[in-house]
């Protein structure tokens, strides 16, 4: 395997790792926001459950923008692709994640019911359509997405929001709400108690067995669709999606895992988590939900990337124009140092936030809002 | 809908989120260096009054960062979104700074905000203040990777074209990141923030003390105010002058433009303090000029000329010419890539590459140009003169005045004569939305002395943006103008009533100086 190869394939594992990080450690903050109005009634429940996730959130959005970055430095085409293409889905998730900072921050700073109310629909409506959007945009990938380069490699996409809007992508943005609804309420489980904590639980049960549902028809699905198959790979030509040529037949989502079985680790763990999860809800154990609750995330995540590898952004209209990792990366110079950069730098970042959850570990109590009523959100 | 054109609205989409994000930016590069400074002078002395002071500013610091957070996120999807052939082009090189600030800044800045705000009770008065350290820190290397993206776009270093992919790749990521135009750029533009936060420290201190309220309280942070803001202001000035020497080594055409320098004078050339720059005669009404200063600015020497606008459009003119070689060697390239010769030819002209792809953004096919073409291109290059004179002496205009308050605010300070220059307070006050325009008009030469390039000499902005239609980007930049608005409503208003309500009654409790605290709790009590 060459050097620039080997690159590319690490890349594409620590994309899949940055996004993952992301609906792992966001995810709960998308789904607690979510479901807010139906776990928390009164102020004092809604302040419960926001302060959870208040001093934590913060730092768990940056796995969004580090993924955006990443995918700007390991995946220029993919990142100028992706974003351009699906211009007013992008628009919309924006303004989901513009809402969230000033929603948590402003929301405590008045008295008035209504200025409060007003927040907390807003939060929890950025939590819904956030959920959904990356749902519906994963699904989108399965399908392809209609766009084709010139000869100086610019990009013309030939589609609109409504076109994205098709049966399979639904089905894997409900598939999304309900894996982030039972991340949130897991987190919930955890850190609250009482009748939050207990809301929670229903949340947890129902929305954890929606998604073993969800998935199990989604895997059935992928089958029957028309997938992508590269026809000449070049894993260490130069990057560029003119160069390679691409086929599409029915059933080559699944064809990865007739090649390496051990890929169906992925799809295992996403339901079997999801099952653990509702289980461990039932029995009322909260810890274990919750990391159940994340191996379902990750699972979840691992089995689109493992089914769609090596592509990354499939064209509808040019399907030889995929974007894949052979043809979409960055220069092997620029992908060697942000490997070395990332080995370097997660590490600590990944030490310093398990420091911050220590100091704040515990529950977020009636008791403990009344104490620090002035410091809280 | 072909009166839309996406280019030019992307671009103000670009230019609005952009000002409207640095907005909050420099506050919070400035605040949170100065929350860094209380809390530490609260850790050494003991003194309770710096710890009240730390929360309340932090409690404004919280209504702002919140902003600039939700506004910064835009910011790191817009060059996907709006500048695709931008990211494709360049994103071999401009992705590595914007992955790295996410990386090393972002997260640190994000992951012990949290504890700022809620860690008070949760962490020793040494671990807090680590923390309240690591937040200022992490904004500031944000900052840092930031402008290295910035600084490339101005001067890049370290690059060249591969014709296998047709866009930029990186050769030195040292060369980008040791950029000296970024890290000058860095320096300088920190610093304003610190003068940004240290005006918002002292024009509310000014306040409270002309209402006679907070009296302790106020005279306290106007102190660290006074100083802080002192040395930044003078770093501001100090290091926007050394940003200007670099940027007569690479960026020729803003300094012509900023100084209206229509033709190449003899050395040392004179330094333009008032005028009124006509493009159209090419000359400068009502000019003042002091001799010798903008030689000796630009050049660092007496005996150097610093080159006019009319011999840079010349100088384009050749580019040009060059450039149409490495453009037409490129075509055959696409089709046989192995053809020796050609590889040759285009290496010698690959540099120059960008200045044929001006034809192209002026809607000529460089394959077909005719000299009156490539003449009208080379004129193309020069930027919009009289925007950068007046922006430019604007904002150096504002930067002077800040060093002669902050330096007015500290004796009045040090020899404690509040009551007897309450004119000055009251400027103070008054100067508070000063340094916001006079960060805006820097961005605003920065970015607009830079055009017609989106890549100074390699990429035209014409050509950068994605293949989006003219409504689409319509419909999002009125989205974000209506919601930014209302969120600059609503950021407006909070901080308003935060600063009225002031800092007993945000932290709800008294608050004692030292003196007052011993004479209620007898000597030998705790400060």
């Amino acid at each position: 395997m060459s050097t620039y190869e080997t690159l590319r394939l690490i890349w594409w594992l620590l994309l899949a790792l940055l996004i993952t990080g992301f609906a792992v450690m966001d995810g709960f903050d998308l789904g607690v926001a979510a479901q807010l109005p139906f776990v928390a009634r009164s102020d004092e429940e809604r302040r419960i459950t926001i302060n959870s996730i208040g001093p934590v959130w913060e730092g768990n959005q940056v796995w969004f923008i580090l993924g955006g970055g990443a995918a700007f430095a390991a995946f220029p085409l993919l990142y100028a692709v992706a974003f351009s293409g699906l211009y007013a889905a992008m628009f919309l998730v924006l303004l989901t994640f513009i809402v969230r900072p000033v929603g948590f921050d402003f929301r405590n700073k008045l008295q008035a019911p209504a200025w409060r109310r007003t927040w907390d629909s807003l939060l929890c409506g950025a939590g819904i359509v956030a959920a959904l959007l990356f749902g519906v945009a994963v699904g989108n990938l399965f399908l392809g997405v209609p766009f084709s380069f010139d000869g100086d490699l610019r990009v013309t996409y030939t589609g609109g929001l409504l076109d994205l809007v098709r049966p399979f992508p639904l089905l894997c943005g409900l598939a999304s709400l309900a894996m982030l609804l039972m991340h949130g309420a897991a987190y919930l489980r955890v850190k609250t108690e009482g009748v939050v904590a207990q809301r929670a639980r229903t949340v947890l049960m129902t929305s954890a067995l929606a998604l073993a549902v969800l998935l199990a028809v989604g895997g059935l699905w992928v089958g029957t669709l028309q997938g992508f198959l590269l026809a000449n790979p070049d894993p260490a030509g130069p990057s560029n999606p003119l160069l390679q040529s691409a086929t599409r037949s029915s059933g080559a989502w699944l064809h990865n895992y007739g090649s390496y079985p051990w890929m169906m680790a992925a799809p295992l763990c996403a339901v079997g988590g999801a099952l653990l999860a509702a289980l461990a809800a039932w029995r009322r154990f909260e810890l274990p939900a919750f990391l159940a609750s994340a191996l379902a995330v990750v699972g979840t995540l691992f089995t689109a990337g493992f089914s769609l590898f090596p592509f990354l952004l499939p064209s509808s209209t040019a399907p030889s124009q995929s974007l894949t990792i052979w043809d979409a990366s960055s220069s092997q110079h620029t992908l060697a140092i942000m490997v070395a950069m990332v080995l370097l730098f997660l590490p600590v970042v990944l030490l310093y936030t398990a420091w911050v959850f220590r100091v704040l570990r515990g529950k977020v109590t009636a008791a403990y809002l009344r104490e620090n009523d002035h410091s809280l959100y | 809908m072909d009166t839309l054109d996406p280019v030019l609205l992307s671009r103000l989409q670009f230019a609005l989120t952009a000002l409207y994000h640095f907005l909050f930016v420099p506050l919070t590069l400035g605040l949170s260096f100065i929350l860094a400074i209380m809390e530490s002078v609260y850790v050494m002395s003991g003194r309770e009054i710096w710890r009240d002071m730390t929360k309340f500013w932090g409690k404004l610091f919280a209504i702002n960062f919140a902003m600039g957070v939700a506004t910064g996120i835009t910011m790191e999807f817009q060059f996907g979104t709006n500048w695709a052939y931008y990211s494709h082009y360049v994103g071999d090189i401009f992705g590595v700074p914007l992955a790295l600030e996410g990386l090393m800044a972002f997260f640190l800045e994000s992951t012990f905000v949290g504890l700022f705000f809620f860690g008070w009770n949760k962490l020793s008065r040494i671990q807090h203040l680590g923390v309240t350290w690591l937040v200022a820190l992490g904004s500031n290397l944000s900052a840092l990777w930031i402008l290295i993206a910035n600084g490339w776009m101005q001067n890049p270093v370290g690059a060249q074209f591969n014709y296998q992919t047709m866009r930029m790749e990186v050769t030195s990521m040292a060369d980008v990141i040791l950029n000296p135009v970024a890290q000058a750029k860095f320096v300088h533009t920190v610093s304003a923030g610190y003068v940004v936060g240290s005006v918002f420290v002292l024009a509310i201190s000014a306040f409270y003390l002309l209402r006679g309220r907070h009296l302790a309280f106020a005279k306290r942070s106007l102190a660290v105010a006074a100083s802080f803001g002192l040395a930044s202001a003078f770093s501001v000035v100090v290091l926007g002058d050394e940003s200007g020497y670099l940027t007569t080594q690479n960026q020729k055409m803003k300094l012509a433009s900023i100084e209206a320098e229509w033709h190449t004078t003899a050395a040392p050339a004179s330094f333009t303090v008032f005028g009124i720059p006509d493009s159209t005669t090419q000359e400068t009404h009502y000019a003042v000029r002091v001799p010798w200063v903008l030689g000796l600015i630009a050049t660092r020497s007496i005996d150097q000329q610093v080159l006019g606008i009319d011999d840079l459009v010349k100088q384009a003119d050749t580019r040009i010419h060059s450039g149409l070689i490495a453009y037409d060697a490129l075509q055959t390239l696409k089709v046989s890539p192995l053809d020796a010769d050609v590889q040759t030819a285009f290496d010698a002209h690959k540099d120059d590459l960008g200045y044929a792809l001006l034809l192209k953004s002026i809607g000529v096919d460089p394959a077909k140009a005719s000299d009156a073409d490539i003449a009208r291109a080379a004129q193309h290059t020069v930027p919009r003169v009289a925007t950068l004179f007046w922006s430019f002496r604007i904002m150096v205009g504002l930067g002077l005045l800040f060093i002669f308050m902050f330096a007015f605010a500290f004796w009045v300070s040090a020899t404690q004569r509040f009551e007897r220059y309450t004119w000055f307070l009251r400027l103070c006050f008054y100067a508070l939305p000063l340094p916001w325009i006079a960060t805006s008009l820097g961005w605003i030469v920065a970015e607009t002395g830079r055009q017609p390039w989106v890549i100074e000499g390699i990429l035209p902005t014409q050509l950068a943006a994605s293949s989006v239609s003219g409504m689409q980007v319509l419909s999002s930049l009125i989205g974000f103008v209506v919601f930014y608005s209302a969120l600059a409503v609503v950021d407006f208003y909070l901080m308003r009533r935060y600063i009225l309500m002031g800092p007993e009654e945000v932290l709800h409790k008294k608050i004692l100086a030292p003196e007052e605290r011993r004479a209620l709790h007898g000597k030998g009590a705790r400060t």
